[in-house]
């Protein structure tokens, strides 16, 4: 039976992962993912799960080693946060270019200076290119749920690409809340144990990470856009499994509410979609057509779904923690607006950065960029496109 | 233990001719004697430098991984674990990397590998800078050698500071087995790579890799150059297992280290003054070596 307990994101993180019996575990302790390696260290000891863990001594040599376990045919476990996913972008380079469906929890903290150690989805935004699914989360129920699905999906044949599963420092990952724990069998049956096409291996000696001559090397980079494109229906599908079977859905790509008959949406990724929630609920209440879209694959970018979804609203309020410096608006305001261009009567689409560096993003506020995006739709024009959430302080 | 002979080595090889490196090249035939005495049943490891340039283009012919420059400890940590996990035993995990990889971008990948315990076998190939990008200096470039980053000139004489010494640092991190070898002496060397696959746990074996272009000379010299450095003791060759050092090869009547510097090119700017330095070096080293070994056998 299924079993309710009141545990943080990060134990729902470490709960998801036992289920999926990685072979190697190999992570390196930052504030506030920390939890998720002692959790899983204390599985380990009590017998109740059966990785390999590796207390690796520094995040780049993190991802090498799961890169290198991941190359031997195993199933693969790692988890950071901000500085230590800088720390490991040479590797993550290899984890994607390599095609290995390794899943890391990437606890998003705001990328220092000025230091901090709190929420902002910068840190994972600035590895955009780094050629990783991700997936961003916004309660201790999706965590779970979502890195069992990650396995399903990096390891598909169609995809095999490395996954992150994203969500805010603190907010997400120090917060309690009930969080079912499903059966390991029941588990067992939606992810078979990983069957990898390549690996090293004596009896079948081949050289992985291999050089590759112009006239290869982008044909690579091609066919690992390809399988990100796959992804896209390969998510879907996985999580459409995973709801008939567990009785949970979060969305796949992206989850919309109340956006059927919405002038304008406000869309957002993580945990600010929850209080998004109850802001839209209560001007619902008092008469504005309003909805929520939840991101939540940021890559791949489910650009066409977004343009049928949203095709038929006036004016979409993007709302993120994110800030690409001289590039005027937040990454996903960006890829948006990209998706939208060339539609001749697509939404005016707005940007507010907001909750970086772990500022908190007040009902009040959220409301206050809701009615914004919704007069924008019935006046055609917003005050500003890029607005910066700064409240009084700044 | 019984020593080596030529005639029992296999005749089998695992690293392929034809391949990117130079003529005359060191590192080739470390990676060759050393895939001898591993055989078939063993995963290479390599990041980039001279040995990766080979090895990647298919001159290995056992499995092999490569990871960025500062990874080799990480690498070798993750392949031991996946194939602890899948129940393998008898597969030998063995890493080549260059000396900047280990002395310098990667030393703390290595020492955390040795610190953890993993059962696996480094082998540093030393050829005493950065060959692969042209001849920088590392950690491990002698002092007075010229690099193309310490070049020798009237008021800098080459590298301003002494090798590190990696295979003692090793040896301080209690790791079950080290040992330094040359190319010149090919069979100490095999014989140590056999011991090292004998032994559980993290073995770190440095040999010296001459190298024509970067140290000056004529590439049908390198194995006389690799047997002239443990002559002059310049290198000396030397096991430490379990803490107790031994001298593995003693010349009888020391070659004076003059012979070994005038032979390549790197040390052309040397002065009598250097030559002196230099011998005065080597002697206490040497000194210090007899010292340890000494207090191992008491």
């Amino acid at each position: 039976m299924p079993v309710s307990r009141f545990i943080d994101g990060n134990a729902a993180a470490a709960y998801g992962v036992k289920l999926c019996r990685p072979d190697v575990v190999c992570a390196y302790p930052i504030t506030p993912q920390t939890p998720i390696v002692e959790y899983i260290a204390d599985f380990i000891a009590r017998g109740e799960m059966a990785s390999k863990y590796i207390t690796i001594e520094g995040e780049h040599s993190a991802m090498m080693a799961t890169v290198a376990a991941a190359s031997t045919g195993v199933r693969t476990f790692t988890a950071t946060s901000s500085q230590g996913l800088a720390y490991m972008q040479e590797g993550l380079f290899y984890a994607a270019g390599s095609r290995l469906p390794i899943v890391m929890a990437v606890v998003n903290r705001s990328m220092g200076p000025p230091w901090t150690i709190l929420a902002g989805h910068d840190d994972a935004i600035a590895q955009r290119d780094t050629g990783w699914i991700q997936l961003y989360c916004g309660s201790g129920q999706e965590i779970l749920d979502t890195v069992i699905q990650a396995y399903r999906v990096a390891e598909d044949e169609r995809v095999l690409i490395p996954i992150m599963v994203c969500f805010e420092g603190f907010v997400t990952s120090h917060c309690y809340e009930q969080v079912i724990i499903p059966d390991q069998e029941e588990v067992d049956s939606f992810l078979p144990p990983y069957k990898p096409p390549y690996k090293l291996d004596v009896e079948d000696p081949m050289i992985l990470t291999t050089f590759a001559p112009p006239i290869h090397w982008m044909g690579y980079k091609k066919k690992h856009d390809e399988a990100m494109e796959a992804a896209r229906k390969v998510i879907a599908e996985a999580e459409a499994e995973y709801a008939e079977r567990f009785g949970r859905s979060h969305g796949g790509l992206f989850q919309a509410y109340r956006c059927d008959d919405a002038e304008a949406v406000v869309l957002t990724m993580g945990s600010l979609a929850s209080t998004t929630k109850v802001v839209i609920n209560k001007l619902r209440e008092l008469g504005f057509r309003l909805g929520l879209l939840k991101l939540k694959s940021f890559r791949p970018f489910p650009r066409e779904e977004l343009k049928q979804l949203l095709g038929n609203v006036k004016a979409v309020g993007v709302l993120e923690r994110n800030y690409s410096v001289g590039g005027w608006g937040g990454a996903v305001f960006l890829e948006l607006r990209s998706a939208f261009y060339k539609v001749a009567d697509g939404p005016r689409i707005l940007n507010f950065v907001a909750g970086m560096g772990g500022r908190d993003v007040t009902p009040l506020e959220i409301e206050a960029v809701a009615k914004k995006t919704l007069r924008a739709a019935q006046e055609g024009k917003g005050e500003r496109e890029v607005e910066w959430l700064l409240g009084e302080i700044g | 233990m019984a020593h080596l002979t030529i005639e029992e080595l296999p005749s089998e090889e695992y690293y392929m001719p034809g391949n990117a490196l130079c003529a005359g090249c060191g590192e080739s035939l470390a990676m060759r004697l050393a895939l001898k005495i591993l055989g078939w049943r063993t995963i290479v490891i390599t990041v980039p430098g001279c040995m990766s340039a080979a090895l990647i283009m298919g001159a290995s012919a056992v499995p092999l991984l490569v990871g960025p420059f500062a990874s080799g400890g990480a690498l070798l940590s993750g392949v031991e674990t996946a194939l602890e996990a899948k129940g393998v035993k008898d597969v030998n995990v063995v890493a080549f990397i260059g000396d900047g990889g280990t002395a310098d971008i990667g030393l703390q990948a290595l020492s955390a590998m040795v610190e953890r315990g993993h059962n696996v076998i480094y082998i540093c190939l030393d050829n005493e800078a950065y060959m692969n990008t042209g001849g920088q200096r590392s950690g491990a470039t002698p002092l007075r050698a010229a690099t193309t980053t310490t070049p020798g000139g009237r008021l800098f004489r080459g590298k301003l500071q002494p090798k590190k010494n990696i295979p003692l640092i090793m040896a301080d991190h209690e790791a079950p087995y080290v040992a330094t070898a040359s190319i010149g002496f090919a069979l100490d060397y095999m014989e140590k790579v056999k011991k090292a696959a004998d032994i559980r746990g993290p073995k770190y074996i440095q040999v010296l890799c001459p190298c024509p272009v970067g140290w000056g000379y004529h590439e049908s010299k390198t194995v006389e150059l690799a047997r002239l450095a443990v002559a002059t003791r310049v290198w000396p060759l030397y096991e430490v297992e379990k803490g107790r050092l031994k001298i593995t090869y003693e010349p009888r009547t020391p070659k004076p280290v003059r012979e070994y510097l005038r032979a390549q090119r790197r040390f052309d700017h040397l002065t009598e003054e250097d030559l002196a330095e230099l011998q005065k070096l080597v002697d206490e080293g040497w000194a210090e070596l007899k010292l340890k070994a000494r207090s191992a056998e008491e």
